[in-house]
């Protein structure tokens, strides 16, 4: 991890400038993922709100909240590190999932 | 119950708040342009800026009123930990890149960028300038609750002492600095919160039985009488203190000790026992006196570990509908107050490029997401230390590292102080990033220098700080969570419709944007001003007279901001200037 923790790169001034293709395919994919935890987000507070019987059932020797719970923090970790993988990807590899 | 004076905790404190400063001296030869102060010359590493995000963001609230609130009402509190952890979402799959390619300094850059619009960068700049101090306020409660048992000050020097030390950091380097407070403010609260879980599943659970000394079932009370004299349980102030409390009467199985717990194991066991909470009510008496007395429940784990039993969420137990709806909508501007909190944004101005905004939110999401999960074994922990304040659950934190030692308890405490450092110095420089740059450069036309910039932002600093050291004595009575769903009620509707339509709707206006941010921010402030909660708590009137009922605004507000901009784009023509 130390390499991170460098000074800037002095030479980073002259990084070539982002191209408009893969920032259009990353923005598309936030989008993907965003909706996708958003649903189930809002599913949670739903329920929450309006059925709390189902947040009380027991499951995994504690209850369907903890479970809900502790799985929205780690899934938004898990998706974070996809999203990240998934942007350095060179285009060509997502292309044929781009024009789906 | 208090402490009073603790050298060790004082010790610490000073050791702790003396690094910081001499951190930031030393980084100030490096933040000399406007770029620096504002923006830290966009040189910090991600890995940094990440860490920063989580010191920046996990405030007093987080870490004494979750805690706090886990402690005293169970899963409630951990409903907070998950919305302000969805918000980073947005942030991260919506906000972060492109904010980083529009702005230059502040949020208001990125808004006008393409319209070069002074209305926008007025509105913008006022909306910053108004979360922020919102935002400002519970911080400095929570430095003046956090200095009563630690340093035994009162309130209000609790409250100098924070507002000084933070202008000071801030004058001194402006971003540079606060970036490596917050870094460091981050890096120990994860790590210290990570040490103290460790420790409470090596403890495990155990027993107090009914008959102790504790008298886990014996209500207590405070009486204060016309004439100033206060009576704790019956007797005078100077020969009787309030018991602690937070004790388990069962645990499954009818075992006394648990020993070492899995973190999943110590939920399991939560949920098989008999905790005793306790709940309190305040009446004034015929003859002047205020009695306040706090009774025990015993409840069973497992319906501790499901929402609804905190006071704010009775309703989704209760049943009534406005209240379910409140619980959806304070959830909902948790969700999109995040990305819409202007000392959060200016973060990602910090950074070299979007790739790099985009990796520091993911390792901001890591740490934040890690010490959200732990909260709910911190405040679990505390609720069945035997150590609580059942007159304060701001405390919970601390006090639960005092049940393993004092020094963990100065530790905690110091670490609890520079949480508010790192997050009032953020909120500082955005407030003051939205005089200056926004205010006074873009709207006023105010002709100033990169140094005179830099010269009156620092003047903006003081200034802000000053208001903030006065709101923070006069907010002292003030519920810390309830002060930070109302900032992020407010930076929601005002700033979040703004900015996700201006990346995804081509017909945006610069009228549309304005009108959204005004209307936004007037509504949401208007509601809650006018709702049934603010009636209680701080005019004191009965809160049926209240015309808002429901007390979170953002299930109507939000979604009005967003029409607004809609609307007035839709009957405006976009004008927008050529791009290069």
């Amino acid at each position: 991890m130390s390499a991170l923790l460098h000074g800037p790169n002095p030479g980073a001034e002259n990084e070539p400038p982002e191209n408009p293709a893969i920032q259009a395919r990353n923005a598309r994919l936030g989008l993907r993922l965003f909706a996708v935890y958003g649903l189930i987000y809002g599913l949670y507070v739903v329920v929450g709100a309006f059925m709390p019987g189902v947040m009380n059932a027991r499951l995994a020797g504690v209850n369907v909240a903890v479970v809900w719970g502790f799985g929205l923090i780690v899934l938004a970790f898990l998706m974070a590190l996809v999203y990240g993988w998934l942007c350095n990807r060179p285009l060509a590899e997502s292309q044929g999932e781009g024009s789906r | 119950m208090n402490a009073g004076f603790n050298p060790q905790a004082v010790a610490v404190f000073a050791l702790i708040v003396g690094a910081t400063l001499a951190l930031s001296f030393w980084l100030a030869s490096k933040a000399k342009s406007a770029s620096g102060f504002f923006a830290a010359g966009g040189d910090i590493p991600w890995f940094v800026n990440g860490i920063a995000f989580a010191g920046d963001y996990l405030s007093a609230a987080s870490f004494l009123g979750i805690c706090g609130m886990i402690a005293f009402y169970g899963y409630d509190g951990f409903l907070y930990s998950i919305g302000y952890l969805a918000g980073w979402v947005v942030a991260l799959f919506v906000v972060a890149e492109p904010l980083k390619r529009l702005g230059k300094y502040t949020f208001a850059d990125a808004l006008s960028s393409q319209f070069r619009s002074r209305g926008i960068t007025a509105a913008a700049g006022l909306s910053t300038l108004v979360v922020s101090l919102f935002y400002l306020i519970p911080q400095m409660v929570g430095a003046g609750v956090l200095v009563r048992p630690l340093l035994g000050l009162p309130h209000w020097a609790g409250v100098v002492m924070v507002g000084t030390v933070v202008i000071v950091i801030v004058m001194s380097a402006g971003m540079v600095s606060t970036t490596y407070v917050q870094f460091l403010k981050g890096l120990l609260l994860v790590t210290f919160s990570a040490l103290l879980t460790v420790m409470i599943l090596q403890k495990g659970l155990s027993v107090t039985p009914e008959d102790s000394p504790a008298k886990p079932l014996e209500p207590q009370s405070q009486i204060t009488r016309p004439d100033g004299q206060v009576l704790i349980n019956g007797k005078s102030k100077s020969e009787s203190a309030f018991r602690p409390v937070g004790h388990i009467l069962e645990l499954p199985g009818g075992v006394k000790e648990t020993g070492p717990l899995t973190p999943w194991g110590y939920l399991g066991t939560i949920a098989g026992s008999k905790i005793v909470t306790w709940s309190s009510k305040t009446v004034n008496e015929a003859d002047g006196s205020t009695v306040v007395t706090y009774t025990p429940k015993v409840q069973q784990g497992s319906d501790l570990l499901q929402p609804g039993n905190a006071p704010t969420f009775a309703g989704l137990k209760s049943g009534k509908p406005v209240e379910r709806l409140n619980f959806i909508s304070l959830m909902l501007a948790l969700f999109c107050g995040t990305a819409s909190l202007p000392h959060i944004l200016i973060r990602y101005y910090t950074v070299r490029n979007p790739a790099a905004a985009r990796k520091s939110t993911i390792v901001g999401i890591g740490s934040i997401g890690f010490f959200y999960v732990l909260t709910l074994y911190l405040g679990l922990g505390a609720m069945t230390s035997g150590s609580l304040d059942v007159t304060n659950n701001n405390m919970a934190a601390p006090l639960l590292a005092r049940a393993f030692s004092d020094s963990l308890f100065a530790i905690i405490s110091a670490i609890a102080f520079t949480t508010v450092l790192g997050t009032v110095s953020g909120l500082i420089i955005a407030a003051s990033g939205a005089v200056v740059h926004d205010l006074m450069t873009t709207v006023f036309r105010v002709g100033l220098s990169e140094a005179e910039q830099v010269s009156v932002a620092k003047l903006a600093s003081v200034a802000v700080g000053a208001i903030a050291i006065i709101l923070g004595i006069l907010f002292e009575k003030m519920n810390v969570s309830f002060l930070v769903g109302w900032a992020f009620s407010v930076a929601a509707s005002a700033n979040l419709p703004a900015l996700v339509m201006l990346l995804f709707w081509k017909r945006t206006t610069a009228a549309g944007i304005t009108a959204a941010i005004h209307v936004g921010m007037c509504s949401s402030l208007g509601w809650i001003l006018l709702s049934s909660e603010t009636y209680k708590n701080v005019y004191g009137l009965d809160p049926a007279g209240a015309p808002f009922q429901m007390s979170q605004p953002g299930l109507v507000t939000i979604p009005l901001g967003f029409l607004t901009l809609v609307l007035v784009s839709l009957v405006t023509k976009r004008r927008m200037v050529d791009q290069p």
